[in-house]
């Protein structure tokens, strides 16, 4: 019989819908808190029991990022993997993993000083998007409409002097309507999709969008299985928008993908097909 | 249980797990259930940090 681990930092709905369905399959299922466990390069596997297969369900995305390299540094496969997780993590490395494996996905530009980001947005014109490379939930992700609102958040940005306060990721505004699509993609299916719908300018479930089930058109199903292709797949949350020109464009992947409002709508049972995909995923 | 910083009544339900949040309805403070040796315990929830969520 298979034993899943799922690794976690909070308890939401989410991890313990994972642990009831994994156990209803009928498998040996354990829950563990990456706060109060501990390696070391002396660690080896058989000191821990995390079974067959980890979920790796941490809501600090630096402490599961971690978490994982040290599971793999043991030789435990976890979904995702640390490539994956890193990948998703940062939306720079996002943007240029789209780009590259030809998924569409909104213009972006990169700079590493805030004279060369000002360069970038004369050059390009406003409005663009600025969006801190690491975070969620849509923190600090602003509109530049005009370069007082620049010349502000640039001045803030000098004073915090975070890592990654020096680099600048600003993205062109899509046009589209006042809504955005999320799709979760387990393995090679996708299994919900939903609009977030908002009259603001950001449309997280998390900032109270309003969300409604979405039908998984072939569109859909093709830009998701060459999004998550694109970082390296597994359990993921694909971001897209509908640009008025350019039709479905991928803005996001999200790595450990929140999903409890669209379970509760979704024809599928959506922690079901995660928990099977983590056994089925070391069975081959 | 008691809340740790008001003393207020926090009822944790009975199907709680460890990891789980815990708000205390007099003062409003977020708690996280631990477990200590064999009993349960409340311990001062983590505030939300610069790198949670998806």
């Amino acid at each position: 019989m298979s034993k899943i681990s799922i690794i976690f930092d909070r308890v939401r709905a989410e991890e313990k819908m994972l642990q009831k369905e994994a156990e209803s399959l009928g498998y040996d299922t354990t829950s563990i808190d990456a706060k109060t466990t501990r390696f070391s390069t002396e660690s080896k596997k058989s000191d821990y029991d995390f079974g067959n297969v980890v979920l790796e369900r941490c809501v600090s995305y630096y402490r599961g990022l971690h978490f994982t390299a040290c599971l793999e540094f043991l030789g435990i496969p976890v979904i995702n993997t640390f490539e994956v997780a890193n990948n998703c993590g940062n939306k720079m490395l996002t943007s240029l993993l789209l780009s590259k494996n030809k998924v569409p996905t909104p213009k972006t530009y990169f700079s590493f000083s805030a004279e060369a980001a000002r360069e970038n947005l004369d050059k390009v014109g406003y409005p663009l998007v600025i969006k801190p490379i690491i975070g969620s939930w849509g923190r600090s992700v602003l509109p530049l409409k005009d370069k007082d609102t620049v010349d502000a958040l640039f001045e803030i940005r000098e004073y915090t002097d975070g890592p990654h306060d020096r680099i600048f990721y600003l993205q062109e505004m899509v046009k589209r309507p006042p809504r955005d699509l999320r799709a979760i993609i387990v393995g090679d299916e996708v299994v919900a999709a939903m609009y977030r719908k908002s009259s603001g300018f950001k449309t997280n479930i998390a900032l109270g969008a309003d969300a409604e089930l979405c039908k998984i058109t072939k569109e859909i199903e093709d830009l998701c299985l060459k999004a998550s292709k694109a970082v390296g797949g597994g359990i993921l949350g694909i971001d897209m928008m509908e640009d008025e020109k350019r039709g479905l464009v991928v803005h996001e992947v999200n790595n450990t993908v929140e999903f409890k409002g669209l379970a509760k709508v979704a024809t599928k049972n959506i922690p079901k097909t995660m928990v099977e995909f983590a056994v089925n995923s070391v069975r081959k | 249980m008691n809340c740790p910083d008001c003393d207020g009544n926090i009822n944790v339900p009975a199907d709680a797990s460890v990891g789980e949040i815990v708000s205390c309805p007099d003062c409003g403070a977020d708690f996280e259930i631990a477990k200590k040796g064999g009993s349960i315990e409340l311990k001062q929830a983590e505030t939300v940090g610069e790198d949670w969520g998806e």
